[in-house]
C-alpha cells in the first residue's frame, strides 16, 4: 500500500521536472497541432486579434512550395547519400579496429576525435580546404590566387581544379563537399557502436569457423555482420533521424546563406525551412512544416525496424 | 614405421599451413594497418590544417603551392583572432549559460530520476513512459512555440532563455534512473531501518554511487552549451548574451573583400580547443555517454 504522504513527496521530488515539462515539452505539442491546423496563423496577427480558420491550408501552401520540395529534396538525398556511406565505412574501420591489437586504443581515439568538435566551427575548416582563395570573393570577377589545398591534391594527381563551393559552383559540387563532410562528423558515433557490439560477440564462432577454415570473406558476411545486425540497425536508424534533421553543418560549410553566393538557399534543408518560416512570423506554415517532417521521420523509424526485424537476427 | 612417416608427414602439413598462412596473416595484417592509417589520416587532415593554416602569414596561405609547415610562426593570428570575434565575452557568456544550466539540471534530473527509481506513487510507470515517448518528437516542433513563449514571458536577450528551456532532458533522466535502479534495494531499506530520511539516503549514498553517470551528463550538458547554435540565433543574439559559435559564425561571414583565413582558422582552434582539452582528460566518461544516446551534445 502506498500511503499518501509518500505520494506527495513523490511528486514534490518531480515538481521542478514537470512544470517545466508542462510549459517547454507538453504545451509545444498540443499549441504546434493547433497552429498548424489554423490557417495562415501567425503570432503577430493573434496578437493583433486576428481569427484564423481551422483547416487544412498550411499544410496544403507548405507542400505547394517550390522552395519546400528543394528543402525536401536537399534532405532526403544527404540522408540517401550520408547513412549508407558512413555506415558501410564504420563497419570497416570498427572490424579493422577489432582485429588489431597493437595502437588499437590510439587509433580509436583518434577516430572518436572528429566528435567532439563543434559542426559549424568544423565546417569553417572544411569551407578553408574547398574554397577558392582570391579577391572580389562572391563576385563574378573572381581572381583566383590558390584553389584551394583539396584542389590542389587534384592538380598533384594530374586533375582539373573543381570549383566546391564558391561564386558559380554546381549543385553536385555543393553536395558532394556537404556529403564529405557529413561523412566525416557521423563516423566516430558510428565506429563507437559498432565497435562496441564486435567486442562482446562471442568469439567461440570465430573459433569454430577457423576449425572449418572459413574465408575471411564468408567470416564476415556469415558470423560479423548478422551477429552485428542490431547495432547496424541502431546506427542506421539514428543516422536517418539525425540526417533529416541536418541544418548546423551546411551552415558551417556556406554560412547562414545555406547556399554558394550566387544562389542563396539552393542547399536548404528541411529544419532551415521550419527556421525561416518561423522568422517570418508564419508560425502556421512552421507548425505544418515540423509536423510533416515528425511524420517522415516517424515513417522511416518505423520502416527501419520493419526492416531490420526481418534482418536483425535475434 | 608407417605410423611414425604418417605422424611426421602429418606435422609437416601443419607447419606447411602454418607458414602460408603467416604469410596470408602478415599480408592481412599490414592491410589492416594500411586501411586504418588512411582513414586516421583523412579524420586527421582537417585538424592538421586548421592549425597549420592558423599560424600562417596571410601570404604565405594564398600561395599557389601550399606549404605543410608555416615558414614564419604567426602566433598574432591568435591575438588578433581573439580581438576580431571579440573572444573573450563570447567565452565568458558560454560558460556562464554552461556552468548554471549545468548544475539546475541536475539538480533538476537528480530529484527526477530517484523519484523513478526509489519512490512510490500512482502512475508512475505511465508517467515515465510518456516521458520516454517524447524523446521521438524533433526538438524544431517545441522550438516553434517555445519561441512564442519566451518572448511572451520577456525573456528575449537574457541568460534564462538561454538556460531554461533546456533544463530538463527526459534522456539524462532515463540515464541516471537506469543507473540508481542498480543499486541494491537492500541499502535503501537498510537506511531506512536506521531512520535516515529519502532525502539524506539520495545526497549521501545515492548520488555519489552514480558519480559516473553524472559526470558524463556534466560533459554532454558542457558541450551541448559550447555547440548550441539554432536556439540562441533565434532568442539572444545580441552583443551581451551572444554564445561562442554564434559568435565564430558570425564574426566571419563574409559580405564583401576578402577573408583573413589564417586569423579565421585561428579562431576557430581556439574555439575547439577546450573541447579537445576536455576529451583528452575525460574521455572515458564522454564515450560511456555518447553510446547510448546518439545525440550530439
Amino acid at each position: 500500500m502506498v500511503d499518501s504522504k509518500q505520494q506527495w513527496k513523490a511528486w514534490l521530488y518531480l515538481a521542478p521536472a514537470i512544470v517545466l515539462l508542462l510549459v517547454f515539452t507538453v504545451w509545444p505539442i498540443i499549441n504546434t497541432v493547433r497552429m498548424a491546423f489554423l490557417e495562415n496563423y501567425s503570432g503577430l496577427k493573434a496578437a493583433g486579434g486576428a481569427t484564423f480558420q481551422f483547416g487544412l491550408g498550411n499544410f496544403e501552401k507548405v507542400i505547394g512550395y517550390r522552395r519546400f520540395v528543394s528543402c525536401l529534396k536537399n534532405t532526403v538525398l544527404l540522408c540517401l547519400l550520408t547513412v549508407p556511406i558512413s555506415t558501410i565505412l564504420a563497419l570497416l574501420i570498427a572490424v579493422a579496429l577489432n582485429s588489431i591489437k597493437v595502437c588499437q586504443k590510439a587509433l580509436q581515439t583518434i577516430f572518436f576525435l572528429p566528435y567532439v568538435t563543434n559542426s559549424i566551427a568544423i565546417g569553417m575548416v572544411f569551407a578553408a580546404m574547398f574554397n577558392i582563395v582570391g579577391s572580389f570573393y562572391g563576385t563574378q570577377n573572381e581572381i583566383i590566387v590558390t584553389a584551394g589545398i583539396i584542389n590542389n591534391v587534384i592538380q598533384f594527381f594530374g586533375g582539373e581544379p573543381i570549383n566546391w563551393i564558391n561564386y558559380g559552383s554546381t549543385y553536385e559540387a555543393n553536395m558532394l563537399v556537404m556529403t564529405v563532410y557529413i561523412v566525416w562528423n557521423a563516423l566516430p558515433f558510428k565506429i563507437l557502436v559498432l565497435l562496441g557490439g564486435l567486442q562482446s560477440i562471442n568469439k567461440q564462432y570465430y573459433d569454430a569457423a577457423k576449425v572449418d577454415g572459413t574465408s575471411r570473406r564468408r567470416i564476415f558476411t556469415r558470423i560479423t555482420v548478422p551477429l552485428l545486425s542490431p547495432m547496424i540497425a541502431y546506427v542506421v536508424i539514428t543516422g536517418f533521424i539525425g540526417g533529416f534533421k541536418e541544418y548546423t553543418s551546411i551552415v558551417g560549410i556556406f554560412g547562414e546563406k545555406m547556399g554558394p553566393p550566387d544562389d542563396a538557399g539552393r542547399l536548404n534543408t528541411m529544419v532551415g525551412f521550419i527556421y525561416d518560416a518561423l522568422s517570418t512570423n508564419s508560425q502556421g506554415r512552421a507548425s505544418a512544416a515540423a509536423l510533416i517532417l515528425f511524420g517522415i521521420i516517424l515513417v522511416v523509424t518505423m520502416i527501419n525496424m520493419q526492416v531490420s526485424k526481418k534482418r536483425v537476427h535475434y | 614405421m608407417s605410423k611414425e612417416t604418417n605422424a611426421t608427414m602429418h606435422a609437416r602439413d601443419m607447419q606447411k599451413l602454418t607458414a602460408a598462412q603467416r604469410v596470408m596473416k602478415f599480408f592481412s595484417i599490414s592491410g589492416t594497418y594500411l586501411f586504418l592509417g588512411l582513414m586516421a589520416l583523412i579524420v586527421l587532415f582537417p585538424f592538421y590544417w586548421m592549425i597549420i593554416s592558423s599560424l600562417k602569414t596571410l601570404d604565405e596561405y594564398r600561395m599557389s603551392t601550399p606549404t605543410f609547415w608555416p615558414r614564419v610562426i604567426m602566433l598574432s593570428n591568435y591575438l588578433d583572432a581573439f580581438t576580431t570575434a571579440s573572444l573573450g565575452r563570447l567565452f565568458l557568456n558560454t560558460m556562464y549559460v554552461g556552468l548554471v544550466s549545468t548544475i539546475l539540471s541536475l539538480v533538476i534530473t537528480i530529484l527526477t530520476a530517484f523519484a523513478f527509481a526509489r519512490l512510490e506513487f500512482k502512475g508512475k510507470e505511465t508517467l515515465f513512459a510518456l516521458l520516454l515517448a517524447t524523446m521521438m518528437i524533433p526538438g524544431e516542433l517545441f522550438t516553434i512555440t517555445n519561441y512564442s513563449t519566451v518572448t511572451n514571458l520577456g525573456w528575449i536577450n537574457t541568460y534564462t532563455v538561454l538556460i531554461v528551456p533546456f533544463l530538463v532532458s527526459v534522456f539524462y533522466i532515463y540515464l541516471l534512473r537506469q543507473n540508481f535502479l542498480q543499486i541494491p534495494n537492500e541499502l535503501y531499506l537498510a537506511a531506512k531501518v536506521d531512520g535516515t530520511s529519502d532525502w539524506k539516503y539520495l545526497w549521501k549514498v545515492m548520488v555519489p554511487l552514480a558519480l559516473p553517470t553524472l559526470i558524463s551528463i556534466t560533459i554532454l550538458k558542457m558541450m551541448g552549451a559550447w555547440n548550441s547554435y539554432i536556439w540562441p540565433r533565434l532568442v539572444a543574439n545580441d552583443e551581451a548574451h551572444r554564445m561562442i559559435t554564434n559568435g565564430l559564425r558570425n564574426a566571419f561571414t563574409e559580405t564583401t573583400g576578402d577573408v583573413n583565413y589564417p586569423v579565421q582558422m585561428a579562431a576557430v582552434a581556439l574555439v575547439s580547443a577546450p573541447l579537445f582539452l576536455v576529451f583528452v582528460f575525460l574521455r572515458k566518461y564522454i564515450m560511456s555517454g555518447v553510446s547510448r544516446s546518439g545525440i550530439k551534445g
